[in-house]
């Protein structure tokens, strides 16, 4: 299964085992990750599971889509490294992924 | 504040187990006043997805959250509920058996026999940016929402967003304001397209400014605002002055006045029991996604057979020592009158 592993805005690091298909952010709720909030399930229309992918997955994990993009301007401090991570779908590919969560979603 | 309005039931939240509700009260002769925080009936089905599709509720393979909010909103129109928009239920109180009082912050009082609070994930709230320090100039320089434009007349007003709302102020306060800047993290806009070519007319004409980038921090005293510091898309930082900021990063979900009401809750839910959908407070009913119990799913098809059970007993209130006789609305010519399909 692979590993999803979610820095805390503390440092802390939490590993969660996600299953190929399931978003980044379901693996995040299935382990009670605390600052993932994904106020709107999952539906891509709330802001509230951003996250701030690790260098080193940037390429791995893509680009934003269109509606993607358009939901981050709800989010709070965006960088070039944002993501939704309710449009991050694990896979095989992704085992060992790094993501930062924000101190707050809002 | 306005005269009291007197009903059976109030219903708190015109999403769809709230819009439901009124069907089934209403099969029951109970009459029903909803009220919702925001301005049009849906709830989250018409603020966080619209457009998007459910695929679980029964019989209906797929629709949309407006589609299915449409349908609701025709199926209780036999029982005219009376709404009331942007009102969120700041107080609710006993008065007596079956005697609740309630008012909004916009003014309105309600006095009715059961009250069903249907409020879903609570009551959506602008989002408060993290900017360190935001909370001191709440009120005095910051606002979430503009409720009268004059307060900001003659002021530097700096504005923060991309959606309508952001670019609606932007054109709706320029004239009136000392210096306006719009800020945004990206040089696209996902409002109306007139209203962002109504902003860029007027940054064309030197009228205001347009600013790429995302507020990092703030500066002033005592509450009051001097400046926001703007992290640009390129890296630059700058200071852009103003004393009153106003960011529209969409909305959330708190639960709200809820919490005050006296009722017992669970981990930020109403619990309730299963055979009445009852609160800790007889008389008071929470259906849908805001309440818990052993099992609870968050589905909206709960929501719907919590609304009938919560019906029942609703009605046992209202009409004491009466019998409730069950009826089919397939075999009820009683029903099917209510319904105008007699």
């Amino acid at each position: 299964m692979p590993k999803i592993i979610f820095i805390q805005a503390d440092g802390k690091e939490i590993e969660a085992s996600g299953v190929a298909g399931m978003t980044v952010m379901e693996t995040a709720l299935k382990f009670q990750v605390p600052g993932i909030d994904a106020d709107c399930g999952g539906a891509c229309a709330c802001a509230t599971c951003h996250v701030y992918v690790e260098p080193e997955w940037r390429d791995k994990v893509g680009a934003r889509n269109p509606m993607e993009e358009d939901m981050l301007d709800f989010a709070f401090d965006v960088r070039d490294n944002s993501r939704l991570s309710c449009q991050i779908k694990v896979s095989d590919a992704l085992d060992g992924l790094r993501v930062k969560v924000p101190a707050k979603q809002f | 504040m306005s005269d009291v309005i007197t009903t059976d039931a109030v219903i708190i939240g015109a999403g769809p187990c709230g819009l439901f509700s009124v069907f089934e009260l209403g099969l029951l002769d109970i009459k029903c006043h909803v009220i919702d925080i925001l301005d049009r009936p849906g709830g989250q089905c018409a603020e966080l997805y619209p457009e998007k599709p459910i695929y679980d509720i029964p019989a209906l393979v797929s629709v949309s959250g407006a589609e299915l909010t449409t349908r609701l909103m025709e199926q209780a129109k036999p029982f005219h509920p009376q709404f009331h928009f942007n009102q969120m239920v700041t107080a609710l109180e006993k008065r007596g058996e079956n005697d609740f009082y309630l008012t909004t912050d916009g003014g309105l009082q309600f006095n009715c026999k059961v009250v069903v609070i249907a409020a879903g994930g609570g009551s959506f709230q602008p989002k408060k940016p993290p900017i360190p320090g935001i909370d001191a100039y709440e009120g005095q320089s910051v606002f979430y929402s503009v409720k009268k434009m004059e307060a900001l007349r003659g002021r530097d007003v700096l504005i923060v967003g991309g959606g309508d709302s952001a670019l609606d102020w932007t054109n709706n306060l320029q004239p009136l304001a000392k210096s306006l800047t719009l800020i945004h993290r990206r040089d696209e806009f996902r409002a109306a397209p007139d209203s962002v070519n109504k902003m860029r007319e007027l940054v064309a004409a030197g009228h205001m400014q347009l600013k790429i980038g995302q507020v990092t921090g703030l500066k002033g005293e005592a509450g009051v605002l001097s400046g926001a510091t703007v992290k640009g898309a390129d890296g630059s930082i700058i200071d852009v002055a103003c004393n009153a900021l106003l960011p529209f990063f969409g909305l959330t979900m708190k639960l709200g006045p809820v919490a005050n009401w006296g009722l017992n809750l669970n981990e930020n839910l109403v619990a309730v029991d299963t055979a009445k959908f009852e609160t800790s407070v007889p008389g008071i009913f929470a259906i849908g996604d805001i309440n818990t119990y052993p099992g609870k799913l968050k589905l909206i098809l709960s929501g719907f057979h919590e609304a009938a059970l919560m019906a029942q007993q609703a009605f046992r209130y209202i009409n004491p020592g009466e019998r409730l006789v069950f009826q089919y609305t397939t075999s009820s010519t009683n029903l099917q009158k209510k319904l105008g399909v007699e």
